[in-house]
């Protein structure tokens, strides 16, 4: 917005804004002036742009001569796998040098003096903008498309329907319906409890002391075929807990002498709640530290979750092994809408 | 006006002023500091030397047979175990009560100091005796160590055992070199708010191979370079905003800046 | 060239064109340019275009590079992923590994973890390659905030460019969504972790959830079907759509032409700077050059993503500090901070608003918001001139501090999602950090916005005074009297103006509410609305310096403010005994001038500093 400013009334010509003064006058730079000063850029120049063949060469060069396993000191880092660190450097390098280069060339020896370039405005002429509405205008009258009610909503009709095929194939091929899916777990009355180990063994009501943690999957469980989809519904966590601590009833009969075992899937998004604190009896989940008291049948005491974690009821067989007596009672997780 | 006056502007004046104060204080802190108390011993007699170790330095908070206070839980069926973990890690001596005990700096007793204390606190009652040697090495299978290290360990003291948060204050500690010895102790005692896994849990041969990884942790292997912690992606970010864009937009004022 | 260049047209920048015969003149390999030219433009006619853009001038500001660390960032992505996906196995499917890395070996993983593994330890190169590609991804997002935060807080959103800004906006979204997909893919235990947070997000739709959930993934979580179609998002579907708005993004800048920042001969109809061929080729190019230079040392010396240490991803354990990547910390945060009393049971249903609000809601309301708001700014202000020039975010103090609100809220979720690593390393309770920032997430934005307009107002009267009295030069005088004064310099005039030009806006009044015939008209309640949220906007207005009061400051007796006038040619040196105590060039001193006028031989002012 250039401001030859209106001028103040009987101010003796002082204008009412300030008018821009124009560019300001150029500096020159050494390399301008002095040919000595334009030489010792170029030789900056060369150099950077040499610096960065080495450096492509190095990276070549160790590409085939260091062995991927190498391991070398490097004060910092530790023990550095030398490959990685010797390609990265010496590509990073090569690449710099060649952008340094680049630009102290532009800043040292292009041309520095300010040019200004005029704008146009964005809008285009009132008789480009006539001439545009005329032959849209034109052209739906030569089309007919007023003319013919039958063709209009014929072509409306075709293009609106065209696109559902596609959509149909996405969507209706799109995974299961959910079912009771949510709603039931691997567990079964009789399932052994076992460790959540790579060779998965039971364990005795004998083995859980005071203040020990299992972490337990149901029977059977790496035998299915959908082992993962099974474990993030069926992670049990055990604790073994003093009984004169249970202020729930039913978490001490759905127990075994103190042990209680807890679905281990969080209900606020499902991360695992593993973390037991033993001297407060609390389980915290690492994701949102949603944090739930064992002593209180796992309600929430702090975090974003609301509902307990569902406990599972558990017994001992013939031989002593911990048994589930039951399957879960509601569903385990996060929360969804038809949980009720 | 002498020399030392005449800079007393000088801009480097403040920093050197501050400097003195700090070597100053420092230094009467170490001359001035209390010592840690420890008992001198003399007899013979492990489990006598131990009860005086132990009336000396811990009966103030955990009681003259061990049974706890307010400030401090029971000692009964801990086990020498529990004792060669706390006191050898640095843990114990507590100076004082606090949400969490952290390891210790330096330990403030000898081995054979730990050993009688050990062997006292055995006889509040049985519990976890020291571990057997060949079980604690370090020798064991890597990746199973890995497999329940992830599955027993990580949620509390990280991916790489570099700790991790617990409620009001309270921490999994790293476990950065820590002795195989002491990693076994953890477990079958469960110190603090770590629960306890007895041998039932995680046979010997299962503890070994834990401590088999996080021996190989301890060599400090990083492949892709400085490991910023292996605290995750948080750490990555700060790198990537503070340095990454750091230098990018140092690299652009430069580059728009005019040339000498 | 002249130091008051007057804009020239831009034919008289192609007055100097060169024809194709001139190109063929000279040496043979010149010859040989010129005639692969010739046979490009003889089936193109490119000759034209090429010349208009290779004239074209950018407008030279570290700021306006931001942009293209995000421009870089996005093409060194596409090569190294591309790169990548020639050793990714996108597949869920369970192997045992068997490769180098000791800690993993006998261990079963997915398909895709195993490839990862691999690609680290046993492709040549492949570690480099890899986290090249993450860390730039993390660049991508940083640059992308800083450039946003860059156009938002200059007004470089306004008319003509609301449609740029929307794109930008989309492209954000789209990017963060990209980086999240992308570090879900090799199914490690902490993406994977974050895997089954999205579930649970989508459980918790209201009505859909479940079914939702069920599609996305195939069925039951993990399933085998994530992977790959995590694959096709992050390789195919994104990358197209951000391909095609970038596109869209530069070439409305081309066509715009990009803003200047305010100074000595920018005005609204002109872009200075330095033309594309040589100068901006060799910068830009070179910079492209610098950001993945810097990029591959970061990814050379520093690890990043050690899926390796991670181990492949199994529902039943997890890692202390569990994170997503940066750019989805403020989502984290919102899970976080979020209340978890907000969960009913509404007769047989289950509304989880604790989760679906923080996941599902707060990150596109905050992009929508961010998306709309240079309408909602043209609404305020109805203002329909085109803007070229742009704001110091001072003059806008209003515009400033929203944006710094914004940025406050964004930040306090963002740091809520590091809770439990602040906790360890500085030693605090988590809860106590937890609920501190609960309170502050309501708290700090408010105040943010207060304290930044005033802060932008008070420089804005800093200028003022800058205008008025000039520099203080640091020299104390001492009258004979025995006063002291410091003398102030005046501003030159280039520098003057950068302070002075800025237009400042009033406050949009309601029309007369009383029509033609003398009816009354009821103003309507957008009227209204619209008259109080401009007066929130612009009410406490700073304005500029006029010609009139620097004249009046310059008459203004106090001998505080001497001033040397351009008649003082420095001929005294002021160490100099003799010349202590007079009250040299005070206002009494100086001869009648008019700032204004032109020389008795009717040249333009010289101004106090213009010699060079």
């Amino acid at each position: 917005m250039s401001e030859h400013g209106t001028e103040i009334e009987g101010s003796g010509g002082i204008p009412e804004r300030f008018t821009n003064p124009g560019l300001p006058p150029h500096v020159s730079r050494s390399a301008d002036l002095d040919e000595r000063a334009a030489h010792r850029a170029e030789r900056q120049v060369a150099t950077l742009f040499t610096l960065s063949m080495v450096a492509t060469v190095i990276f070549l060069v160790a590409y085939f001569s260091i062995d991927q396993k190498t391991y070398r000191f490097i004060p910092g880092i530790g023990q550095a796998n030398l490959s990685n660190v010797v390609l990265g450097a010496s590509l990073g390098l090569s690449l710099l040098c060649i952008g340094l280069g680049a630009v102290h060339w532009a800043r040292t020896l292009m041309p520095d003096t300010e040019v200004a370039e005029d704008r146009h405005p964005q809008r285009s002429s009132d008789e480009a903008r006539r001439d545009a509405v005329e032959t849209l205008a034109a052209g739906g009258t030569a089309s007919q498309l007023g003319r013919r009610p039958l063709v209009k909503y014929a072509v409306g009709g075709a293009l609106a329907l065209v696109a559902l095929p596609q959509l149909l194939v996405l969507a209706g091929g799109l995974g299961p319906l959910p079912k009771a899916d949510l709603s039931t777990t691997f567990w079964r009355k009789g399932m052994r409890l076992m460790r959540d180990n790579p060779t998965p063994t039971p364990i005795k009501a004998s083995d859980v002391t005071l203040v020990s943690v299992f972490h337990v999957m149901p029977e059977g469980i790496d035998k299915s075929p959908h082992v993962l989809e099974e474990k993030g519904k069926a992670a049990v966590i055990l604790i073994g807990i003093d009984p004169a601590l249970i202020q729930v009833p039913k978490e001490r009969d759905w127990g075994h002498d103190g042990i209680v075992a807890y679905s281990k899937i969080c209900t606020h998004v499902g991360c695992p709640v593993g973390l037991y604190e033993h001297r407060t009896n609390h389980l915290l989940c690492p994701c949102h530290q949603s944090t739930f008291d064992v002593a209180q049948d796992c309600k929430v005491i702090f975090g974003p979750a609301h509902r307990p974690l569902p406990q599972l009821q558990i017994t001992v067989d013939a031989e002593g092994y911990l048994i589930a007596a039951a399957p879960f009672q509601q569903p385990v997780g996060p929360s969804f809408w038809e949980r009720g | 006006m002498n020399a030392l006056g005449s800079h007393r502007r000088h801009p480097a004046a403040i920093f050197i002023l501050i400097l003195l104060g700090l070597v100053a204080t420092g230094g009467l802190y170490s001359l001035l500091a209390p010592r840690p108390a420890t008992a001198a011993v003399s007899t013979a007699d492990d489990q006598t030397t131990g009860r005086k170790l132990f009336l000396a330095n811990c009966a103030t908070c955990h009681g003259i047979s061990g049974q706890g206070s307010k400030v401090a839980p029971t000692l009964v069926g801990v086990g020498a175990a529990a004792v060669d973990f706390q006191v050898g890690t640095g843990r114990m001596q507590l100076a004082g009560p606090g949400v969490q005990a952290p390891r210790g700096k330096k330990v403030m007793f000898t081995n054979k100091e730990i050993a009688s204390l050990a062997a006292h606190v055995a006889t509040f009652g049985p519990g976890p005796a020291l571990p057997d040697d060949q079980y604690t090495k370090g020798d064991g299978n890597i990746a199973r160590g890995n497999e329940l290290f992830k599955v027993n360990c990580a949620m509390c003291h990280n991916f790489a055992g570099s700790g991790g948060a617990l409620t009001r204050g309270k921490y999994a500690p790293s476990l950065r070199n820590a002795t195989g010895q002491h990693i076994y102790e953890a477990m079958t005692t469960g110190p603090q708010s770590m629960p306890v896994f007895n041998d039932q849990n995680l046979s010997p041969t299962n503890k070994n191979d834990i401590i088999s990884y996080l021996h190989d942790l301890d060599e400090n292997k990083n492949p892709g370079g400085l490991n910023l912690g292996n605290l995750g992606p948080v750490s990555e970010g700060m790198f990537a905003w503070i340095f990454g864009l750091g230098l990018m937009i140092g690299a652009a004022v430069w580059l728009g800046s005019k040339a000498a | 060239m002249s130091p008051q260049a007057t804009p020239k047209g831009a034919d008289s920048l192609r007055a100097d064109d060169v024809t194709l015969e001139d190109i063929t003149e000279g040496s043979k390999a010149k010859a040989r340019a010129g005639s692969l030219a010739g046979w490009l433009d003889d089936r193109t006619n490119t000759a034209r275009p090429t010349s208009y853009l290779l004239k074209k001038v950018f407008p030279d500001h570290w700021s306006f590079m931001l942009g293209e660390i995000a421009m870089f960032s996005l093409i060194i992505l596409l090569l190294t992923g591309t790169i990548l996906t020639f050793w990714f196995v996108p597949s869920a499917g369970r192997v045992i590994y068997n490769g180098s890395y000791v800690p993993l070996k006998g261990i079963p993983m997915s398909e895709a973890f195993k490839s990862t593994v691999d690609i680290s330890f046993d492709v040549r190169g492949g570690l480099i390659v890899r986290q090249i590609h993450h860390w730039s991804a993390l660049l991508f997002t940083v640059s992308i905030s800083v450039h946003m935060f860059r156009v938002f807080f200059t007004g470089a959103f306004r008319k003509p460019r609301e449609i740029n800004w929307v794109i930008g906006t989309i492209l954000s979204l789209l990017a963060i969504n990209e980086g999240f997909t992308g570090y879900s893919l090799p199914d490690d235990l902490l993406s994977g972790t974050g895997l089954r947070a999205a579930e649970g997000f989508m459980q918790s739709v209201p009505v859909l959830g479940s079914y939702l959930a069920y599609f996305v993934f195939g069925g039951a979580f993990p399933g085998e079907a994530i992977i790959p179609r995590l694959f096709t998002v992050h390789v195919l579907l994104l990358p197209a759509i951000i391909i095609g708005l970038f596109t869209a993004h530069i070439v409305l800048v081309a066509v715009h032409k990009h803003t200047q920042y305010p100074g000595p001969g920018k005005t609204n109809d002109n872009v200075v700077g330095y033309p594309f061929m040589p100068v901006y080729m060799a910068k830009a190019g070179g910079f492209f050059f610098v950001v993945f230079g810097i990029t591959a040392l970061m990814a050379a010396l520093v690890t990043i993503n050690p899926i390796w240490l991670y181990g492949p991803y199994d529902p039943s354990p997890v890692t202390a500090g569990s994170q997503p990547d940066w750019y989805m910390g403020f989502a984290d945060g919102a899970l976080r901070l979020f209340p978890g009393f907000t969960e009913f049971n509404v007769f047989w249903f289950t509304l989880s608003l604790n989760v679906f609000i923080p996941s599902l809601v707060v990150m596109p309301l905050i992009y929508t918001i961010a998306g709309v708001y240079p309408f909602i700014e043209s609404w305020v202000t109805g203002d329909k001139r085109e803007h070229h020039l742009l704001d110091r975010p001072r003059n806008a103090p209003t515009r400033t501090g929203l944006g710094v609100m914004a940025i406050s809220f964004y930040l306090i979720l963002f740091v809520a999602a590091g809770n439990d690593l602040i906790a360890i390393k500085l030693g605090l309770s988590i809860n106590d950090i937890t609920q501190t920032l609960q309170v502050m997430l309501l708290v700090v934005p408010p105040l943010a916005y207060w304290v930044t307009k005033r802060i932008c107002m008070s420089l804005q009267r800093r200028d003022q005074d800058k205008v008025l009295h000039g520099r203080e030069s640091g020299r104390v005088v001492r009258t004979a009297e025995g006063r002291f004064f410091e003398v102030h310099e005046p501003l030159p005039e280039h520098e003057r103006w950068t302070l002075v030009q800025q237009e400042i806006l009033t406050p949009l009044q309601l029309t007369a509410r009383v029509d033609e015939n003398g009816v009354r008209r009821k103003s309507t309640r957008r009227e209204r609305l619209r008259a109080k949220v401009s007066s929130f906007y612009f009410a406490d207005g700073v304005a500029a310096v006029t010609p009139a009061e620097l004249a009046a400051a310059h008459h203004d007796g106090s001998a505080r403010e001497a001033i040397e006038t351009g008649q003082d040619s420095g001929d005294h040196d002021v160490s100099d005994p003799a010349w202590v105590g007079q009250l040299h060039g005070g206002a009494d001193e100086r001869p009648e001038t008019d700032a204004y006028a032109s020389d008795e031989d009717g040249a333009e002012p010289a101004g106090p500093a213009s010699a060079p």
